[in-house]
């Protein structure tokens, strides 16, 4: 098997019970749906957990980037402890560090300010994702 | 001595719009309609073996909210040895209403918030049959 396919795993939390959790959720979906939409795949974190071999095996095989909404950083470590070592961890509070005046709180329905945020953190997976793929980023 | 409380747990799937649908239905629930009887606890965590987490679901009741009937909600309390008492499945709410087709992730259509709220009625019943039962 070869990497050929050019397609990257992106994995996330989706905590419930931050807003964190729904910010890593929202950004995965962008990516997958708005910004890479040919080069990447979300693995079901729930499913993966539930001992999901489909999911599994596509974390071993594939790079994926773990996208976490905080620093217990859940999916990174059960990629690691079911898969292998992801190839990148993009933790959304360390995100939101860069940008203080975006603030989160809504776990359901996200304010606008919330999906600028999700809007920052899934530029930050994008561009993993080129790096990745070792391709030029996308205008 | 903490309050017992009925804790939500959505699968929050990602693939489709059934696990947002069902992520929805909680945040209703713990968030508008019950919030001193019901929270809900992070999935990951809690079957990462976080210890507040495990410590929550083994204490009070927990009710699984799967999108599908791969269950993984359920799954994933019962291998923590939390205390499910009641599993429910965003597809068998669909059955009963065909009417309604939920579309999207990041946000759900007009269809897929009703039948969010479809649920969380159902759920919150639910929780006051467990709450009633535990006095």
């Amino acid at each position: 098997m070869t990497l050929a396919t050019g397609k990257v795993g992106i994995i996330c939390c989706s905590g419930e019970d931050l807003p964190e959790g729904t910010i890593s959720r929202v950004a995965t979906r962008l990516v997958l749906e708005k910004l890479r939409p040919d080069q990447t795949v979300t693995l079901c974190l729930p499913l993966f957990l539930a001992g999901g071999e489909d999911e599994r095996s596509f974390a071993r095989v594939f790079p994926t980037i773990a996208v976490d909404g905080c620093s217990k950083k859940c999916a990174e470590a059960a990629t690691r402890k079911f898969s292998g070592k992801p190839v990148a961890t993009i933790q959304v509070s360390q995100v939101m560090k860069k940008y203080p005046h975006l603030k989160t709180k809504s776990r359901e329905k996200l304010t606008p300010q919330e999906m600028k945020l999700a809007r920052k953190v899934a530029e930050e997976i994008a561009k993993k994702v080129d790096e990745i793929l070792c391709k030029t980023p996308r205008k | 001595m903490e309050k017992l409380r009925v804790i939500v747990v959505p699968c929050s799937g990602i693939g489709k719009s059934l696990g947002t649908v069902g992520r929805a239905a909680t945040y209703k629930v713990i968030e508008q309609v019950k919030p001193e009887e019901t929270r809900t606890v992070c999935l990951a965590l809690l079957t990462m073996g976080d210890s507040d987490a495990l410590k929550l679901v083994r204490k009070n009741p927990c009710i699984a909210l799967d999108g599908c009937p791969a269950q993984c909600s359920k799954k994933n309390i019962e291998a923590s040895k939390g205390r499910l008492v009641h599993s429910m499945i965003v597809t068998d709410f669909l059955r009963k209403n065909r009417n309604l087709k939920p579309e999207g992730v990041i946000e759900l259509n007009e269809q897929g918030d009703k039948l969010a709220e479809i649920i969380a009625e159902d759920l919150s019943k639910k929780a006051d049959e467990i709450l009633q039962k535990e006095k």
